[in-house]
């Protein structure tokens, strides 16, 4: 750990000059059976933007609780502006300047702007009632202040994401917090919205805040933070300064090993038409339309990604394909033949593989074991079941046995493992496994990395790849652009239910893909699809 | 609960051992059986009686044999399973329905259904004697499977819950059976004629056996329903299917399962366990149609006799029979001087105590967290 040498020294030389916001020295905190920090020590300077870095599970959002007053730590001092405090719960951290916006949204949807900001605090007039004009008049000057341009008289339901979140950023404004915690808050973004959130976090600093930054991505610690701590599996990896340390090497101090950022693949072949979607229209189950009229085609020995912010359709195109949800208008061919009336079983048969968005929900019964995972879509089949009904269980096993070792799962008691008690990463490892072994013509997979570590990632990337390579058709859910541009052959834009455009990824710019993301039909992103006859070029 | 702290004191090999035992539901029911004994034991010396007289009591309900007197009968064998009998099942139809993730609170209704469709038969079926008791018998299996399978289909297709479906179930089969039975012509407000022979559940064997009790062919019932219950679940797809479904109706739907037909039959069989428990009760205890009074309860003791034997075919078996004895050894505790309130109320703490099982794992965290710093404590010097 040569870089962690390197930047400790500094740091110790300039430790009596600087004066520190936040100081969390050795905290360690316990649950049931995981040490989730253990002896972590976080110093953050008055006014820097702080990033702090770390896989799923490191560490970081028990430590921002820790200092939020939401844990109880089992050791170590937490010192705010160099005196020692102790944070019982979030009254007291906002009472020391401490504000913290988390990933998901705490708001009430039909509450306006200046409602939410003031709940909890509303101020009041002489004869009792709420001051609501004085405070629209603090929040409209805060925002202007801050350049969020957020409207005080708007519903939050009405607003977009990106504008809820500065409306978290605007409510603990309004409670004089100096000190601002994001909690991952690109995740739910466009890649516009990310752009603007940089911004007015270099605005924030400008007027004197401090301000650390949760994340994972390292582009965006690039960008904006000027110093990182790293955490791995609840330990202090090191903080850097991030001007002077690549992207590869905050990867390697948060993974513990080089990591590659590009997947190894070959140029696709296409081949026959698989999936070809026409006219598609389907009602959200609040009854208004959540596709509109979407044309999209999947060959065979292609990845296609659906690329979209979250919520823009994505989650009913998978259902409709997949057979879990009924389709007002259109076709869905798997292999000329229209599925779109099959069961969901018909369709299984019928070779539509399907990796779910929400594994825990729809792609596990946790509470059996992996090798029933396993088969939960074969179960019914020889050799799981014998023509009478009755279970083989042996047979079972010994499938799980298979899978386990072809997709490297890790399960404690092998296929008994209950799969309530298998890490996230495994949990998808076996699902995949599921799906890819029954060889599917077409496999629809959302979400497919959400919530791993780089490892699992890497992993199920190259799995997916191969699939494809196998000459199966495949078809990528994911919020996260980089996946998508990563993996994908072919990149659709989604937006409101409608294909916005579609790209080659090899030639496809990010820039173009994010407009078309937020509905933008750019004039590149029109190029961009006129491209798109060109890169199946070959094929009739 | 009050040992568990203290063992947590000792090293970790007690420890690990609590940690099997706290994992083995099994042990904690047996565990919690003796708690509620032993609560009972003080209880009836806080009244200032002799408990040697309960446990004698229920050692003449399971084996027959009387301490005091040094007399042996075993018409009390015969009829502490005959008291299980309905319990068993009853504890069948409730165990079904959680294995598959459904709350079935309606074994009463499904009970009454059974009942009565089986006395319907009884009065109005054909007298061939072998013929006319199983007609009776799958009629009231019949009955409890519909009274339950209205209720899963209701809740597969339409989402209503099946909780307050069977509870106005119970309701709509309670007064369905009193008016339809008082329409039988012989009937009077409380009772009908009386059944021809061919319809009884009666067993010369068994009767033979026990010295005369009411034991009778419903026995075997108890026993074939078990070991359905065993295979279907544990053996089959269909139960593969159901599990699958009651732990994840989502995952389970992706799969290609069929959600709602699942929660059907689920309903079903267990409406029919319970629809059973009418019919030996009906045909096997009593040689007349009841005009029913009032709930008989069998099917909400049921769901104590699920719970503590996790409702797995065995544990309900055996929770079935500890339920039964508790009840039938009531007027031999009686004649004892100990008041027979007592055994309810050993039932009471028993299901009370398995209530606890979660106080159990949250004692487990808490020491799992100790020792993880006792650890670190180490580690650091």
């Amino acid at each position: 750990m040569n870089t962690k040498k390197n930047t400790e020294q500094p740091e110790k030389a300039l430790e009596g000059s600087v004066r520190h916001a936040i100081e969390m020295l050795d905290i360690t905190k316990v649950f049931p059976g995981v040490v989730a920090n253990d002896q972590v020590t976080l110093r953050v300077r008055e006014n820097e933007i702080h990033a702090i870095l770390g896989e799923n599970g490191a560490g970081k959002s028990t430590l921002m609780s820790v200092l939020f007053g939401l844990y109880d730590p089992d050791g170590g001092t937490i010192k705010v502006k160099g005196r020692e405090v102790r944070i019982k719960d979030p009254n007291e951290a906002t009472a020391l300047g401490i504000g913290m916006v988390h990933q998901h949204f705490k708001l009430v949807r039909n509450y306006t702007v200046t409602e939410n900001i003031i709940l909890g605090m509303e101020p009041r007039k002489r004869d009792g009632t709420v001051d609501l004009l004085g405070a629209e008049k603090r929040v409209a000057e805060l925002s202007e202040r801050y350049c969020l341009s957020v409207d005080p008289h708007g519903k939050i339901e009405s607003i977009t994401v990106g504008m809820q979140q500065r409306v978290e950023i605007l409510k603990i404004l309004y409670r004089n917090a100096d000190i601002l915690i994001f909690d991952e808050p690109t995740a739910v973004l466009t890649p516009q919205e990310v752009d603007e959130l940089m911004d007015i976090l270099k605005r924030l600093k400008a007027e004197g805040k401090t301000i650390i930054l949760i994340t994972h991505k390292l582009k965006e610690i690039k960008e904006a933070a000027e110093r990182c701590t790293v955490l791995r599996r609840g330990r202090y990896i090191g903080t850097v300064d991030v001007a002077s340390t690549t992207e590869e090497e905050l990867a390697e101090m948060m993974v513990g090993r080089a990591v590659k950022f590009r997947i190894d693949k070959e140029e696709a072949r296409p081949g026959e038409l698989v999936l070809s979607i026409e006219d598609l229209t389907v009602l959200s189950s609040k009854g208004y339309p959540a596709i509109k009229n979407l044309s999209l085609s999947v060959r065979a020995g292609e990845i296609v990604g659906l690329a979209g912010v979250d919520g823009n359709g994505q989650s009913e195109l998978v259902a409709a394909i997949t057979g879990l949800s009924h389709i007002q208008g259109g076709r869905i061919l798997l292999e000329g033949r229209d599925i779109s009336k099959d069961s969901i079983k018909d369709r299984i048969l019928a070779g539509v593989g399907h990796v779910p968005e929400d594994r825990h929900k729809h792609g596990l019964v946790l509470d059996f074991r992996l090798d029933e995972n396993i088969v939960l879509k074969s179960f019914d089949q020889q050799p799981y079941s014998s023509r009478h009904g009755i279970l083989d269980f042996q047979a079972i096993a010994q499938k799980g046995r298979d899978l386990i070792e072809q997709f490297d799962i890790r399960a404690s008691q092998g296929p008994a493992t209950k799969a309530k008690n298998m890490s996230g990463g495994n949990q998808q490892k076996a699902i995949i496994a599921r799906e890819i072994d029954l060889s599917p013509r077409l496999l629809v997979v959302a979400q497919p990395t959400r919530g791993l570590d780089v490892g699992a990632i890497e992993y199920i990337h190259r799995r997916i790849v191969a699939e494809r390579d196998k000459g199966s058709a495949v078809l990528v859910v994911s919020f996260e652009l980089d996946e998508i541009m990563n993996l994908c052959d072919r990149i659709a834009a989604i937006s409101k239910g409608e294909i916005v455009g579609i790209a080659d990824a090899a030639t496809a710019e990010e820039r173009s893909i994010g407009a078309m993301m937020a509905g933008v039909r750019a004039p590149k992103a029109r190029r961009a699809m006129d491209a798109t006859p060109e890169a199946q070029g070959g094929e009739p | 609960m009050s040992a568990a702290p203290k063992d947590s004191s000792h090293g970790a090999s007690k420890a690990s051992l609590l940690d099997t035992l706290v994992a083995s539901d099994g042990a904690v029911s047996a565990f919690v059986v003796i708690l509620g004994f032993l609560c009972g034991t003080a209880l009836i010396l806080a009244v200032g009686k002799n408990p040697g007289n309960m446990y004698a009591a229920l050692l003449q309900t399971l084996s027959g044999f009387d301490v005091t007197r040094g007399s042996w009968n075993a018409r009390y064998i015969g009829e502490w399973l005959t008291a299980s009998m309905p319990l068993i099942l009853c504890g069948l139809s409730m165990g079904f329905a959680a294995r598959t993730g459904l709350f079935n609170i309606g074994a009463e209704g499904q009970y009454i259904v059974g009942l009565s469709a089986a006395q319907f038969v009884a009065i109005y079926g054909p007298q061939v004697p072998g013929l006319h008791w199983i007609l009776a018998v799958l009629a009231g299996a019949l009955a409890g499977a519909l009274w339950g399978g209205i209720v899963g289909w209701l809740k597969g297709k339409y989402s209503v819950s099946e909780v307050v479906a069977t509870i106005m179930l119970n309701y709509i089969a309670y007064f369905l059976s009193r008016f339809l039975t008082q329409l039988i012509p012989e009937a009077n407000t409380y009772k009908t004629q009386s059944f021809p022979k061919t319809a009884l559940l009666e067993s010369s064997l068994l009767q033979g056996l026990t010295n005369g009790s009411r034991l009778g062919l419903g026995i075997y019932i108890v026993i074939i329903c078990c070991l359905f219950y065993w295979f279907i679940i544990e053996r089959t797809r269909l139960g593969f299917e159901l599990r699958a479904t009651g732990f994840n109706k989502e995952a389970a739907r992706c799969s290609g399962i069929k959600v709602t037909k699942s929660i059907t039959l689920s309903m079903g069989i267990a409406g029919a366990f319970a629809g059973l428990a009418g019919v030996v009760v009906a045909l096997g205890s009593f040689n007349y149609g009841r005009v029913l009074s009032g709930y008989d309860y069998y099917g909400f003791n049921g769901i104590a006799v699920a719970l503590v034997g996790n409702s797995t075919a065995g544990g309900t078996l055996i929770s079935g029979l500890l339920f039964g004895m508790l009840s039938s050894a009531q007027p031999l505790m009686q004649s004892r001087q100990i008041p027979k309130e007592i055994t309810q109320i050993i039932s009471g703490l028993v299901v009370v105590f398995i209530s606890l099982r979660a106080g159990f794992r949250m004692i487990m965290e808490w020491r799992a967290k100790r020792i993880a710093k006792e650890k670190r404590g180490e580690r650091d010097e």
